[in-house]
């Protein structure tokens, strides 16, 4: 698998399907498409035979009578019979898929996202896989979320900022907080979408199946940098991933 | 001697108001024409100011970091406060005012044959309220640090604390011109019902009510259930930037979701509010110029109904990843698919009006057929929005965007010009021209959906909302030359609306005069002179039968007005 250059992911349409379910959001989308179309081209082609059709002509009135309200209420009909097959058959258990069904934590790559005016700080637990205490009153410029180094489990903790490390065909769950506004977090080429609202922890997750690198932009109007608010997601494989960590810590324990 | 009396008197009230002052004829009246005038200029007045903040926000769109011609370079900060104001004034400072207000005002009381309003003074007051809410929102432009750049759904924390974006005075006076207006359309509200409820002429039952009365009487009910929780969130956002409270800090242990769940509750119903009465002024010509009676009355009021009714219901779609509990998706998709379905039935019943009609294609037809295919676009893309699955990718694109476009430019521009044609001559004595109505709707259509159509596309390929500067991201490169097409086509779209203006006023002041009922309608304001004197009719009107008998079979004239008294009584009294 070599990784997707930008050309590839991004073009008129929506863009590579680089998640696990991206391709069945997808899928939705898709059907949507086709019945909107038809149903829209159905109802304009009807109305503009009525119009050619029923032109005022001299000397030929209009028709006091109507078809019966009965005939009427088929298409109605047939529409909320179509809406609701979309919403109960594929919909809802797309919608289950992505954010009711979290993966295992044991099996998963777990990290948190804490957005603020104007970037992602992206924290890992580093290989003891639990995370360091963090606290407001420890934020500083070279401490972005508080990170209390005096918590050993802090100690082999990596933070990283616009730059998320993420590696393929394994699910990454993500806590997703904000330390001031709402931000939200949007990898449009992974179909993921989260407000980070502050006071609130949320989870979310995804499962990146192609390697390269994916923008993160945030789809919340946050403040006067809203539209710089990026960073990307870099999809390693495993071994990649182990070894950028690796590099972390070591540049960690140098400073 | 019943009619003569009110004759008389119809007399009599003109004359002790022929000779007013012109302050008190044309600034503090109480007579809903003039009062709806009054609305309609100052809505279309804030229209341009509206097409000024999208000519900018376009111009930096397609051609970033380049000086705009009569403003200069549209700076970050100045482009979120475009965005918000954009936003604020075409909703609630021309949709409100010229559909809610113009068009109440002005057809409510004549429809259902009424000397005016019930509470006129009132009246007037929420007028020059409204006008005090324009004021203060326009002086946030000017005011240290600029106007309010939270968007125009305001979300906090963004907008409870200066810290966050460095603006007080404009999110102040933010609030203060909403808490106004609000207060203006509660005042106009209780008399728009007041009136249709107690101030119907003889014989005119609920179920000879005009379409068009039905459906205003309806978005002002919309109002009224649903503003209160956003006074009461306003309130608290008020109290947030300026008494230090912490309701939706969570710092302070404040919520900030709480302000999305007051807003959405009053901002789904407030859809329909803008929306019923372009409906409203549709519904009415739809049978005029294909000359048949309305197909479903009933139905559509009863539909009407029901979709308010489930109005109330529905706010949630707009939160779906907002954070709150995932297994509110399924009650809140579920209600979004049902309200669908009542204006599916709406939308059909005025398709089959069409059929088996004779149809004339006037201009105020011409905008009618065009809200129809363009709320059809908007309706069909808000169910992707609605279904929960499929807005995870849609939410906060420009998808969104071009949705929200289709649903409100046709509601606001086609049915409100449809509305201001269709009733010019009512209004203003005189016949627009054909030619350069007919001009103006074909630029409109087309440069309408030209504009908004590649949005669909650009939102499709990622392009987030609020962005002040594209060229930030990889995603957006591709989308450079639609950016430009999309700037070049709305640019054309907003000159294309001088040729309204010429229309417009040259008609006003040298049109042809105009007959009493020059489209050959039922409805009772077509009874009255054009325009109607203070007082509307010389006698009280009765009505006889309901508002659509048009093409009666053995008649010798295709149309029957309401107030016509049926043969044999009026050979009785002869």
């Amino acid at each position: 698998m070599t990784p997707l250059t930008p050309d590839k992911i991004y073009g008129w349409g929506v863009p590579f399907a680089a998640s696990s379910y991206a391709a069945k959001l997808d899928r939705q989308l898709n059907i949507f498409h086709a019945a909107m179309i038809l149903i829209f081209v159905c109802w304009a082609v009807y109305m503009a035979y009525c119009l050619i059709r029923y032109r005022a002509k001299p000397g030929v009135p209009a028709e006091y009578g109507h078809l019966s309200v009965v005939t009427s209420l088929i298409p109605d009909g047939i529409i909320l019979a179509f809406e609701m097959f979309m919403i109960f058959a594929i919909g809802l258990p797309s919608w289950a898929h992505v954010m009711e069904n979290f993966p295992v934590e044991k099996e998963a790559n777990v990290v948190h996202v804490i957005a603020q005016q104007f970037a992602w700080n992206i924290h890992y637990p580093g290989p003891d896989g639990v995370f360091g205490r963090t606290s407001i009153k420890l934020i500083s410029s070279g401490n972005p979320i508080g990170l209390d180094d005096s918590d050993p489990a802090a100690k082999d903790d990596i933070v990283s900022i616009n730059q998320f490390h993420v590696p393929v065909n394994k699910p990454t769950l993500v806590y997703l907080s904000s330390l001031d506004v709402i931000h939200s977090f949007n990898v449009p080429a992974f179909r993921t979408k989260q407000d980070a609202t502050p006071g609130m922890q949320v989870r979310i997750w995804f499962e990146p199946i192609q390697l390269g690198t994916f923008e993160i932009a945030c789809a919340q109007l946050c403040g006067l940098g809203h539209y710089r608010m990026r960073g990307d997601v870099i999809v390693h494989t495993q071994d990649e991933f182990d070894a950028w960590i690796k590099k972390k810590l070591a540049e960690k324990s140098e400073s | 001697m019943e009619g003569n009396r009110h004759q008389a008197r119809g007399n009599s009230a003109h004359h002790s108001h022929g000779d007013e002052k012109f302050i008190w004829k044309y600034v503090f009246s109480t007579d809903h024409k003039m009062i709806a005038k009054q609305y309609l200029f100052t809505g279309l007045f804030m229209a341009l100011v509206g097409a000024f903040t999208a000519y900018l926000m376009r111009w930096q769109l397609a051609y970033p970091n380049t000086a705009a011609p009569g403003w200069g370079v549209v700076t970050a900060d100045k482009f979120n406060m475009l965005v918000t104001m954009h936003g604020t004034i075409m909703v609630f400072f021309v949709g409100m005012p010229v559909l809610v207000a113009a068009l109440s005002n002005f057809v409510i009381p004549l429809q259902i044959g009424a000397r005016d309003m019930v509470f006129p003074r009132l009246n007037m007051l929420s007028y020059w309220v409204f006008v005090a809410s324009v004021v203060c929102l326009l002086a946030s432009f000017f005011v240290p640090a600029g106007a309010s750049a939270c968007g125009w759904t305001g979300y906090p924390p963004l907008s409870a604390s200066q810290e966050y974006t460095g603006i007080f005075w404009g999110v102040v006076l933010w609030i203060l011109a909403l808490a106004l207006e609000f207060a203006s359309f509660t005042m106009g509200g209780i008399n728009y019902l007041a009136t249709f409820m107690c101030a119907r002429a003889k014989g005119l039952t609920y179920s000879r009510v005009p379409l068009a009365t039905w459906f205003l009487v309806g978005a002002s009910l919309a109002f009224f259930f649903s503003v209160g929780p956003l006074i009461a969130g306003a309130i608290m956002l008020l109290l947030d930037n300026v008494a230090g409270t912490g309701f939706y800090l969570p710092q302070k242990g404040g919520e900030p979701l709480l302000w999305q769940h007051l807003f959405w509750f009053f901002g789904h119903p407030e859809v329909y509010v803008v929306f019923l009465p372009g409906l409203a002024a549709v519904l009415e010509i739809i049978p005029v110029f294909s000359r048949k009676p309305i197909f479903g009355y009933r139905t559509m009021v009863w539909s009407m109904a029901v979709a308010l009714a489930l109005s109330y219901v529905v706010w949630a779609h707009h939160m779906f990843i907002s954070g709150m509990d995932p297994r509110l998706a399924m009650p809140f998709s579920i209600t979004t698919i049902l309200i669908s379905v009542p204006f599916a039935i709406i939308i059909f019943c005025m398709l089959a009006s069409l059929r088996g009609g004779s149809i004339r294609l006037a201009t105020p037809m011409l905008w009618a057929v065009g809200f129809l295919v363009t709320f059809l676009i908007g309706g069909l893309t808000g169910i992707f929005l609605g279904s929960a699955a499929s807005n995870i990718y849609f939410h906060g694109t420009y998808f969104v965007v071009a949705h929200f476009h289709y649903t409100f430019f046709p509601a606001v521009f086609f049915g409100g010009f449809a509305a201001i044609h269709f009733w010019f001559p009512k209004m203003f004595g005189r016949m627009y021209s054909e030619r350069l109505g007919k001009i103006h709707f074909w630029l409109t259509f087309v440069f309408f959906n030209c504009t908004f159509w590649p949005i669909f596309q650009i939102g499709s390929g990622g392009m987030i909302r609020r962005i002040a500067d594209p060229s930030q991201y990889r995603i957006l490169d591709q989308f450079k030359t639609l950016n430009v097409f999309v700037t070049i086509s709305a640019f054309i779209l907003i000159a294309g609306q001088i040729v309204f203006v010429i229309n417009f006023f040259w008609s006003i002041f040298r049109g042809p005069a105009a007959e009493a009922n020059p489209f050959r309608a039922n409805t009772l304001e077509w009874s009255a002179a054009s325009p109607p004197p203070h007082g509307n009719f010389t006698a009280a009107p009765v009505v006889y039968r309901g508002p659509y008998e048009y093409s009666l079979p053995d008649r010798a004239e295709d149309f029957v007005p309401q107030n016509e008294p049926p043969l044999a009584q009026a050979e009785g009294t002869a």
